[in-house]
C-alpha cells in the first residue's frame, strides 16, 4: 500500500518573550491509506501542535510534509455555530470552500441519513445530545470528502459512555468510508481500541519514542470487541510503562 | 412543554408563580399611587411647596396645555436627533470595531487614544462642537455621537475578541479566510452583544441629545426643561422630565422587542 503522508524530520520552535521554546523535535512518520494512526505522549508533548502542522494551520520550522490527500480535522469540541440549524452546520465547510454544489449536498444529504440524524436536519445544536452533535461534527468534515482525518482529542469532552458509543460509531463510518486517520489522545485504552498503530511521543521537545503496531488477530475487529481480547492489556501495560507518568 | 394532564403538585407550583407574578405587578402599581397621592396631599396641605417641587395636578394642566400647543414638536425633534445619533453611532461603532479586529497593529496603535477619549466628560467638548459645527441640530447629534460611539466601538470590538477559539479554529480547518471568519463566525457569534450595545446606545444618545438641548437648541425636551428651569416655572421642568422618562422607557422596549424578534432561537 502507498503511503498517503509522510513527515520527514519535523521540528516546531515557538519564539516568545521571554525565551524560546521546542515543542517539537526530528519526528519521522509514514501513513498508509486507510490506516488508523494514534499519536499519544504526556501533556504537553506537542501532540496537538504536530496535527495543526499536518493540517497546514500553522507552519513547522524544520522538516518536510509530503500529503497525499485533501485533510479533514475534528476538533476537541463539537464547534457546531448554534444559530445554524444541523443542515446549515453539516454545510458549513462546502460553503467556505464555496463547493456547495447539488451534487454535495445530496451526498451530505445520505450522510445524514446513513447515520440517522436526517430526521433532526432542521433542529438546532442545542436540541441534540453530545454523541449525536459529535456525529453531525463528523459528518461536516466527511462533507468536503477528505482522505485523511485528523481527530484532536475529538472525543474528551463527551462522558464515558456516550464516548464508548461515539468511538464505535466513527470507527464504523471511517472503515465504510475507507478514511485515513490520525488521532491524537492522551487516552491509552482509546489509542488502542481504535489504532492500527499507536505512536508514542516523549516529553518536550515532543520526538517519536517507539511505534507499536496493534493487531488483535480477530475479524471484524472494533473498538468495544477488541477490549476483550486478551492482547489489550499487554499493550496496555506496554504503553503505561512508556509514557513514563509520574503523578 | 405541554401536557394534558398536570398533577395536583404542578398545579400548585404553577398558581404560585401566578400569584408572585400578580403581587410584584400590585406592589409597583401601589408604590406608584402612594407617591403620586402622597406628592399631591402633601402639596396641597402645604407640606412641600409647589411652587418650587410642583405637583401632579399641575404637571397634568402643563401636560394638557403643551398638548394643544407644541409638545409633540419638542417630543418629535428630541425623538429624532436621538434616533439620528443612535443610529449613526451604531453603524459608524459597529464598523470601526470591524476596522480594529481586522487589524491587530491599528487596534494596538489606537488602543490608548480610545481609552482617554472613553474616559473623558464628552460633555467638555460642546463648546468646540458648537463652534465647529454650528449651534443647531448638528451639534446635538454629534454630541449623542460623541457620546455613544466610543463606548460602542470597545463593546462590540471586545465581543469581537472575545469570540470562541474553537470556532474559529474550526472554520480555518476548513481554510476560511478572515472575510469569511467574520461574516460566517464572528458577527453571527455576537449578535446578542450588538444587541447589548443598543440597549446602552439607545440610553446615551438621549443622553447626549438632553445635553446638546441644554447647550445650544431652540426645540425638544432638553430646550424645554432648561427653559423651565430659566423662568422658574417648576411644573414645566417636571413635565419634561416625566415625558423624557416616557420616551426612554418606549425607545429601549422598542430594542428589546427588536431583539426577540431576531433572536427567536433560545
Amino acid at each position: 500500500m502507498k503511503n498517503i503522508l509522510e513527515l520527514k524530520n519535523i521540528g516546531k520552535k515557538y519564539q516568545a518573550k521571554n525565551g524560546e521554546i521546542e515543542a517539537l523535535k526530528n519526528i519521522n512518520l509514514k501513513v498508509q491509506e486507510g490506516e488508523f494512526v494514534s499519536i499519544i505522549g504526556p501533556s504537553g508533548c506537542g501532540k496537538s501542535t504536530l496535527l495543526s502542522i499536518i493540517a497546514g494551520l500553522e507552519k513547522q520550522t524544520a522538516g518536510e510534509i509530503y500529503k497525499n490527500g485533501e485533510i479533514g480535522y475534528m476538533l476537541q469540541t463539537d464547534s457546531l455555530l448554534p444559530w445554524r440549524t444541523i443542515y446549515k452546520n453539516v454545510l458549513f465547510g462546502l460553503e467556505v470552500r464555496k463547493i456547495k454544489t447539488s451534487e454535495n449536498e445530496k451526498y451530505v444529504q445520505e450522510l445524514l441519513k446513513k447515520y440517522n440524524l436526517y430526521e433532526f436536519k432542521e433542529k438546532y445544536p442545542s436540541q441534540l445530545s453530545g454523541g449525536m452533535r459529535q456525529r453531525v461534527a463528523l459528518i461536516r468534515t466527511l462533507a468536503t470528502r477528505p482522505s485523511i482525518l485528523l481527530l484532536d482529542e475529538a472525543f474528551s469532552a463527551l462522558d464515558y459512555q456516550t464516548r464508548i458509543m461515539v468511538t464505535n460509531d466513527i470507527f464504523q463510518i471511517l472503515k465504510n468510508e475507507k478514511i485515513t486517520a490520525i488521532m491524537v489522545t492522551h487516552d491509552i485504552s482509546e489509542a488502542i481500541s481504535m489504532s492500527d498503530r499507536v505512536v508514542v511521543l516523549t516529553n518536550r521537545p515532543g520526538t517519536v519514542k517507539k511505534i507499536h503496531k496493534i493487531d488483535f488477530e480477530m475479524e471484524n475487529r472494533n473498538p468495544i470487541n477488541c477490549r476483550e481480547s486478551p492482547k489489550f492489556s499487554k499493550y496496555f501495560d506496554t504503553i503505561w510503562k512508556e509514557l513514563d507518568v509520574h503523578a | 412543554m405541554r401536557e394534558k394532564n398536570i398533577s395536583e403538585e404542578r398545579k400548585k407550583y404553577l398558581r404560585q408563580i401566578k400569584k408572585n407574578k400578580i403581587l410584584v405587578v400590585l406592589t409597583r402599581l401601589a408604590i406608584v399611587i402612594v407617591f403620586i397621592a402622597g406628592w399631591e396631599i402633601l402639596a396641597n396641605i402645604g407640606v412641600i411647596d409647589s411652587f418650587i417641587a410642583s405637583s401632579p395636578t399641575r404637571i397634568w394642566n402643563t401636560f394638557i396645555n403643551l398638548s394643544s400647543s407644541d409638545l409633540m414638536m419638542h417630543v418629535g425633534v428630541t425623538c429624532l436627533e436621538t434616533l439620528i445619533g443612535f443610529t449613526l453611532g451604531t453603524i459608524l461603532g459597529i464598523a470601526i470595531a470591524i476596522v480594529l479586529w481586522w487589524s491587530k497593529f491599528l487596534s494596538k496603535v489606537l488602543e490608548p487614544f480610545l481609552v482617554i477619549l472613553n474616559s473623558l466628560p464628552k460633555v467638555a467638548l460642546g463648546p468646540v462642537i458648537i463652534i465647529w459645527v454650528g449651534a443647531g441640530m448638528p451639534a446635538i447629534i454629534t454630541m449623542a455621537l460623541l457620546i455613544s460611539l466610543i463606548v460602542t466601538v470597545m463593546e462590540i470590538l471586545n465581543g469581537f475578541l472575545e469570540t470562541d477559539k474553537e470556532k474559529i479554529k474550526m472554520a480555518q480547518t476548513f481554510n476560511a479566510n478572515k472575510f469569511q471568519t467574520l461574516t460566517k463566525i464572528i458577527i453571527p457569534a455576537n449578535i446578542p452583544t450588538f444587541f447589548n450595545s443598543l440597549k446602552v446606545n439607545i440610553g446615551l444618545s438621549l443622553v447626549g441629545v438632553i445635553t446638546g438641548e441644554f447647550l445650544v437648541s431652540k426645540a425638544g425636551l432638553g430646550y424645554l426643561i432648561v427653559y423651565g428651569g430659566q423662568v422658574f416655572q417648576l411644573d414645566l421642568v417636571m413635565t419634561g422630565v416625566i415625558i423624557l422618562a416616557i420616551v426612554a422607557a418606549i425607545m429601549y422596549q422598542a430594542v428589546v422587542i427588536t431583539e426577540r424578534i431576531i433572536v427567536k432561537r433560545s
